[in-house]
C-alpha cells in the first residue's frame, strides 16, 4: 500500500473514471435484480451466472467473426428466453414459498450454470476484443479504453429504454401493478403468472446486455458469477427498492470503491473487499434500524 | 425410553466396530462423521432457529486453518513450514504430532466460538434474505482473504503435518475415524441435551415469531448468539479434524469451500428434515452414500448433478425425510391422531 493516491492526483482521477464506467454496468445488473425482487420477492443468486452466460454469447459471436458489439442486441434476445425457461422450470414453483427456498433453489441453478458453462466454454479467462482503441486524457496521464465508454453509454441507453417501457407500455403497467399488490392485480384481470415470467425474462435480458458489455470491456470466466450477484444485491439494499437514481448512484459508488480497493489493497483482495463491504453495509443497516426501533419504545 | 437406549447402544457399537467391519471405507466413514456433525450444527440455526445461514463454513474453515497452524506452530516456525510447501524440512515426532493435534483441536473449537459471538452480535439482528446473503458474503470473503495471507500459504495452500510413522496407513485411518466419530458422538449428545431444555423451545419461538418472542420477555439476541456459538464450536472442531484427514488445506477449495461443504451442510439438513434431531443424521448419511455412489458415474458432471439435486430437493422435498415420515406415521412422533379425521383425509384424497 502506498500513498500515491494523494501525491499523484491523476491516479485518483483514473480510478474514479474507471469506477464510474464500471459502476454503470453494475447498476444495470442491479436494476434487473431490483425488478424481480420488487415484483416476485425473489433473490436470484444465479443473477451473476446469467450475466456471464450473456457474456459468452457475445464472445461466441466474436469467435465466429461477428463484431461483439452486436452481442448487445443478440444476447438479450436469447437470454430473455433462457430467463423465461428458468422461470417455467424452477422459479414458478418457489415464487410464493419461504424466502430461503428461493435463495437455495437459485443457488442450485447458479452451481448448475457455472458448471455447464465450464464444460461448454472451458475454464479460461476470455474477452471479446472489440478493437475500439483508447482515449487519452490529461496529457495521456489518464487512459480510458473506448470500449468502457461504449459500454457505459449502451447501459444508460438500455436503462432509459426500460424505464420508459415500464412507464408507458401495457406490460410495464401490469408489472408495476403486480409489484404493488399481486392479489389485487389478479382480481383486476392481470395474468400474474405471465407477468412473473416476463419479469424474469426481462431481468435475464438485462443480464444478457450487461454480460455482453462485460465480455467486451473486461474479462469473463465461468466462476465469476457470484461476485456480480453480491454486487447487485448490495447496490439494491443501499439504494432501496424502486429507487432508480439511487441504484445508479450506488452502482457508481461501488465501482469507484472497487477501483480504489484494487489499487490500495492489491488485486488479490478485490473480490474479498466487495464481500466484506457487503457485510459491513448490512451490519451498519442493522444498527441503524435497531436505533430506529428503540425510538418506538 | 428403554427402546431408545437399545437403539443408541446399537448405533454406538456399530460405530465403534465400523472401521473393522469395513476397513476399506475408513476415510469415507470419517468424512461421513464430519458431514453429520456439520449438518447437525447447521440444523441448530436453519432448523430450530429459523436463521438460514450459508456462513457456518466460516467456522469450519477457520477451525481447519487454526488446528493445522497450531499443530505446526507449536514446534516449528510456521512461515518456513508453509514456504517449503510440499517438501518437508521439519518432521513431527509422534508425541509432537498428537500433542499438537490435541492443542490444535482445542484452539480450533474455542476461537471460532469467540468469533461467532462477536460476529453474531453484529449480524444476528438481520433477518430473512439479509441474513442469508450476509452470511454467504462472510463465507466467500473469508475464503478470498485467507487466500491472500502469506503465512498460512496464501494461494498455494497449506500442507498439514503428515501422520507420524506409527502403524502405517491403517493406524492413520483408525486414528482419524475414532477422532471424527468421537466428535460426532460429542456433538450428538450435546445437541440432544440442548434440545431437551428450555433453550430449544426459545429457539423455536424465535423461528416461529421473533417479535412475539421478544414481546414475551425473551432476550432473543442472547439466545441467538449462544445458539450460533454452539454451532461454531462443533463446526470448528469438525474443520480441525477434516484438515488433518485431508492433509492439505486450500483457501477456497478445501477450507472455505462454500460451493461444496457450505451447500452440503444445508442440503443434508433439508434432505433429512430440518428442525429434527435425527433429520440431519439421516440426511447426511443418505446424501453421502448417494454422493459417493453416484459421483463416480457423474465424474466431471458432479457439480451439474449437485445443482440439479439442490433444485429438486428444495422444490419437491422441502420437508425432508423426517417430514415425510412424520406425515405418514404421525403416531410415532407423539402426535395424537383422530382416526375419523384421518379417514376423512384419505377420502378427500
Amino acid at each position: 500500500m502506498d500513498f500515491m493516491v494523494f501525491q499523484y492526483p491523476m491516479i485518483t482521477i483514473q480510478a474514479c473514471l474507471d469506477g464510474i464506467l464500471l459502476g454503470v454496468l453494475f447498476a444495470l445488473i442491479a436494476y434487473g435484480m431490483a425488478l424481480q425482487w420488487g415484483v416476485m420477492n425473489i433473490i436470484n443468486i444465479a443473477q451473476g451466472d446469467l450475466v456471464i452466460l450473456g457474456g459468452y454469447i457475445a464472445y461466441f459471436m466474436y469467435l465466429y467473426g461477428i463484431h461483439p458489439a452486436w452481442g448487445v442486441i443478440v444476447s438479450p434476445i436469447i437470454m430473455y428466453f433462457v430467463g423465461v425457461g428458468i422461470y417455467k422450470l424452477v422459479i414458478n414453483k418457489v415464487v410464493d414459498r419461504d424466502l430461503f427456498i428461493s435463495i437455495l433453489a437459485t443457488f442450485g441453478i447458479s452451481i448448475l450454470f457455472m458448471q455447464l458453462m465450464n464444460f461448454a466454454f472451458g475454464a479460461d479467462v476470455v474477452l471479446a476484443n472489440s478493437g475500439y482503441g483508447t482515449t487519452f486524457l490529461f496529457d495521456s496521464n489518464v487512459v480510458l479504453p473506448n470500449s468502457k465508454i461504449f459500454s457505459a453509454f449502451i447501459s444508460i441507453v438500455f436503462a432509459i429504454c426500460l424505464v420508459v417501457y415500464m412507464k408507458k407500455s401495457k406490460l410495464g403497467r401490469a408489472i408495476r401493478a403486480t409489484a404493488q399488490n399481486a392479489r389485487a392485480a389478479k382480481i383486476l384481470g392481470v395474468d400474474t403468472e405471465k407477468v412473473y415470467a416476463a419479469t424474469f425474462g426481462i431481468n435475464a435480458a438485462l443480464c444478457g446486455v450487461a454480460g455482453a458489455l462485460i465480455s467486451i470491456t473486461f474479462t469473463i470466466h465461468p466462476y465469476m458469477g457470484l461476485p456480480y450477484t453480491i454486487r447487485s444485491f448490495m447496490i439494491v439494499i443501499v439504494a432501496g427498492l424502486g429507487n432508480l437514481p439511487g441504484v445508479a448512484m450506488s452502482g457508481m459508488g461501488l465501482g469507484v470503491f472497487e477501483e480504489f480497493a484494487d489499487y490500495l489493497l492489491g488485486t488479490e483482495f478485490r473480490i474479498g473487499s466487495v464481500f466484506l463491504l457487503l457485510v459491513l453495509i448490512l451490519v451498519y443497516r442493522r444498527f441503524k434500524l435497531s436505533r430506529k426501533r428503540e425510538y418506538l419504545k | 425410553m428403554n427402546k431408545n437406549i437399545i437403539l443408541y447402544a446399537a448405533i454406538l457399537i456399530f460405530g465403534l466396530a465400523a472401521p473393522f467391519i469395513f476397513p476399506a471405507f475408513k476415510v469415507q466413514l470419517s468424512i461421513l462423521c464430519v458431514l453429520i456433525v456439520l449438518a447437525t450444527t447447521w440444523n441448530i440455526q436453519g432448523g430450530e432457529m429459523g436463521y438460514n445461514t450459508f456462513g457456518n463454513i466460516l467456522f469450519y474453515g477457520l477451525g481447519m486453518y487454526l488446528c493445522a497452524s497450531v499443530q505446526v506452530g507449536m514446534f516449528f516456525p510456521l512461515a518456513e513450514w508453509t514456504e517449503s510447501g510440499g517438501e518437508k524440512t521439519f518432521v513431527h515426532t509422534p508425541s509432537q504430532f498428537f500433542q499438537g493435534m490435541a492443542a490444535g483441536l482445542v484452539v480450533a473449537a474455542v476461537v471460532p466460538t469467540i468469533v461467532a459471538g462477536l460476529i453474531g452480535y453484529a449480524i444476528l439482528g438481520l433477518r430473512g434474505h439479509y441474513f442469508a446473503i450476509c452470511t454467504l458474503g462472510l463465507g466467500v470473503a473469508a475464503g478470498e482473504i485467507s487466500g491472500g495471507i502469506e503465512i498460512i500459504g496464501a494461494g498455494q495452500g497449506f500442507t498439514t503435518p503428515p501422520f507420524p510413522n506409527v502403524g502405517g496407513l491403517e493406524a492413520r485411518g483408525e486414528f482419524f475415524y475414532f477422532l471424527s466419530f468421537g466428535a460426532l458422538v460429542l456433538t450428538f449428545l450435546a445437541v440432544r441435551a440442548i434440545y431437551s431444555t428450555r433453550f430449544k423451545l426459545i429457539l423455536n419461538a424465535i423461528r416461529d415469531n421473533e417479535d412475539k418472542a421478544e414481546a414475551m420477555g425473551i432476550e432473543t439476541m442472547k439466545y441467538k448468539i449462544i445458539g450460533w456459538m454452539v454451532s461454531a464450536f462443533f463446526c470448528g472442531l469438525a474443520g480441525g479434524i477434516m484438515g488433518g484427514l485431508v492433509g492439505y488445506i486450500d483457501s477456497t477449495d478445501v477450507a472455505f469451500d462454500g460451493r461444496e461443504m457450505g451447500v452440503f451442510m444445508v442440503l443434508m439438513a433439508i434432505l433429512g428434515g430440518k428442525g429434527t434431531l435425527w433429520g440431519p443424521v439421516i440426511g447426511a448419511t443418505v446424501f453421502h452414500v448417494f454422493k459417493e455412489g453416484f459421483w463416480t458415474f457423474f465424474l466431471g458432471w458432479q457439480y451439474v448433478a449437485l445443482g440439479v439435486l439442490i433444485v429438486v430437493i428444495v422444490i419437491y422435498f422441502p420437508e425432508g425425510i423426517m417430514g415425510w415420515l412424520r406425515e405418514k406415521y404421525p403416531e410415532r412422533f407423539g402426535e395424537v391422531v383422530d382416526e375419523a379425521d384421518r379417514k376423512a383425509q384419505v377420502e378427500l384424497k
